[in-house]
């Protein structure tokens, strides 16, 4: 912001050649330009689009024929169907199974590697950093066989060796969630846990110093130093993991495949199988508003709640 | 921190933490080996008890079968292709709107960054079918502009460009040009690029990787088999009735490494370019 003032305080150099439109015209008329792809394209792609949206969830529209107008009936449709709330639900549980593990053993990841003891640090950086260049799809490829139904599954061998029985992955309720969680949260991981270190080496030394003169215990620092200066990195990793969670597409639908199962289906799989398989596009696009409202309203809990501690 | 104020002994503490992060490390990178064990095996050797855990001999037949099953090559290159095409476009429009936002006067330019930092906040599948719609009027479907057109809109590039310009292009530097008679463009072009690079070299790896990897979007306009991206393709591997784990991990594993070469030659930049970007926003 402070660039911006002094540049508006700034006096324009006269121009040494003659022309029709002043220095200060040009300019203007240059950064109108320069910035106008951005704003043609998106009032095509992206403006025009989520207006249309919200016109869509009133219509009944297949995509082809005439459209009809609804009022609330895709709505209504939508909110008495079982399954959007059982995807609603999945979503949610999915949410907090994948989240909550990866921030909170991100934190102590990136507390460890903080530590000035550690040698191949950068060693250890990269390979818990790796899964977050593997793609989604290849992600839940390699996880969904690892999940497999059958005894032989490596997870069903790994989980037999503490005497637990064959659990068939993909077709029980919780199998799903936990199966697609665990993709979520082996991806994202490394990811939060390199942010947090960043976070982390951003607090000065001297307040750990400073505690540790006074006494303090590891734990003492955790809960008094660390904790509340990662703060704002910590809402920040809540806030992008949660809207990423409430968008969850790619692993379910890789892994439980075009059945839709119930047990696994999520909100935007449920939007996509209504628009594209039932080519459904006003319910459809009255999902797609529902969603938007659901990520609103849990974005603005996200920040009321972060305002709310550590004060 | 420094080395001081820790002991120097081997303590309790400090195996605990290696062997944590040597955990870490195991399941991080086990799941890649294990993609490569597959790769390499048969079939019945994935699904047996206890399952292989070396790479085998069969490297050569998974990957001819997952040729004849997808196009790989040409889904690779499609893949290439968008995320290449994106990736330039971005790095100059995004760059170009920076230095516009960060060095112009202009009316109302204030409202307009804002703007373009509230489009950052909807979610993306509020307006997709209307895109869709709209790539079917356009008569872009199968086509790769269906995804490289509307992949050039970057409000994030936008705003990480006029930060790094408004911070590391000095006035004085853009006002001495503009007295030398520069055109507004050669100011851009021959100030502005030239002290850009590291923020192009960010750009790039979190535009590229985005792109590279995505999902939803190509999967909703590519439906030509001849037109897919990778990660398209990939899902067609595992379409089949008959499910050869060994076939379509090796296409998975050879559609990642790649991007895993990349990563590990420039691990120092990726992994700063890509939390970064995140933190400063």
């Amino acid at each position: 912001m402070a660039q911006v003032q002094t540049q508006e305080q700034r006096q324009i150099p006269p121009s040494k050649k003659k022309s029709f439109f002043s220095e200060k015209k040009k300019e203007a008329i240059s950064g109108y330009l320069y910035i106008s792809p951005f704003f043609i394209l998106f009032a095509i792609f992206g403006l025009f689009p989520i207006l249309f949206s919200f016109y869509l969830g009133f219509q009944k529209w297949n995509g082809l024929g005439a459209m009809e107008y609804v009022g609330f009936q895709n709505f209504k449709w939508i909110l008495t169907d079982p399954l959007f709330w059982k995807s609603l639900t999945n979503t949610l549980y999915m949410w907090v199974l994948g989240t909550i593990p990866q921030l909170i053993i991100g934190i102590i990841l990136a507390y460890a590697l903080n530590s000035t003891l550690i040698k191949a640090k950068s060693f250890f950086r990269v390979s818990i950093f790796m899964p977050y260049v593997t793609s989604t799809v290849a992600v839940a490829i390699v996880f969904g066989i690892m999940f497999n139904n059958q005894d032989f599954g490596l997870v069903n061998i790994i989980v037999g060796l503490f005497g637990v029985d064959t659990i068939s992955w993909g077709t029980t309720e919780w199998g799903v969630k936990v199966a697609i969680s665990t993709m979520v949260f082996w991806r994202w991981v490394g990811y939060n846990t390199i942010i947090y270190l960043a976070g982390l080496q951003g607090i000065p030394n001297d307040l750990y110093e400073a505690a540790t003169i006074d006494g303090a215990t590891i734990r003492q620092k955790i809960q008094y130093i660390t904790i509340p200066m990662l703060r704002p990195i910590i809402i920040l990793t809540v806030f992008t993991s949660t809207i990423g969670a409430l968008q969850l597409f790619t692993e379910p639908l890789i892994f439980i495949g075009r059945t839709y199962r119930e047990e696994g289906i999520t909100v935007v799989l449920y939007l996509y199988r209504e628009a594209f398989t039932n080519l459904a596009f006003g319910p459809a696009s009255a999902a797609a508003i529902i969603l938007f409202f659901i990520i609103i309203i849990i974005s603005s809990i996200n920040v009321f709640i972060a305002n709310r501690i550590g004060r | 921190m420094t080395k001081k104020n820790k002991p120097k002994k081997i303590s309790p503490a400090k195996m605990f933490v290696y062997i944590l992060l040597t955990i870490a490390s195991i399941l991080s990178i086990f799941p890649l080996y294990w993609m490569f064990v597959m790769a390499t095996n048969e079939n019945s050797a994935i699904n047996s008890v206890p399952p292989a855990f070396i790479p085998g001999a069969e490297l050569v037949t998974n990957f001819t079968n997952v040729i004849n099953t997808i196009d790989f090559f040409g889904a690779v290159w499609n893949s290439l292709i968008v995320s290449s095409v994106i990736t330039i476009g971005v790095l100059f429009l995004c760059s170009l709107a920076g230095f516009a936002f960060a060095k112009f006067n202009f009316k109302g330019k204030n409202i307009l960054f804002i703007a373009i930092l509230v489009t950052m906040m909807i979610p993306p599948q509020l307006g997709l079918i209307p895109q869709y719609i709209i790539i079917t009027k356009l008569d872009w479907l199968n086509d790769l502009k269906a995804i490289i057109v509307p992949g050039m809109i970057d409000a994030f590039g936008i705003f990480w460009m006029r930060q790094y310009i408004s911070s590391n292009v000095p006035d004085e530097l853009v006002d001495a040009a503009k007295m030398d008679g520069c055109t507004n463009f050669r100011v851009y072009w021959n100030i502005a690029v030239p002290v850009i690079i590291p923020a192009f070299a960010t750009l790039a790896i979190i535009k590229f990787m985005y792109v590279w990897n995505d999902f939803l979007w190509p999967l909703v306009v590519l439906r030509d088999q001849s037109s897919y991206t990778i990660q398209v393709a990939l899902r067609g591997l595992i379409d089949n009735y008959v499910r050869d784990n060994g076939m379509i991990l090796s296409g998975t594993f050879w559609a990642t490494v790649p991007l895993i070469i990349v990563f590990l030659l420039l691990n120092r930049l990726f992994i700063s370019s890509l939390t970064e970007g995140a933190v400063k926003s």
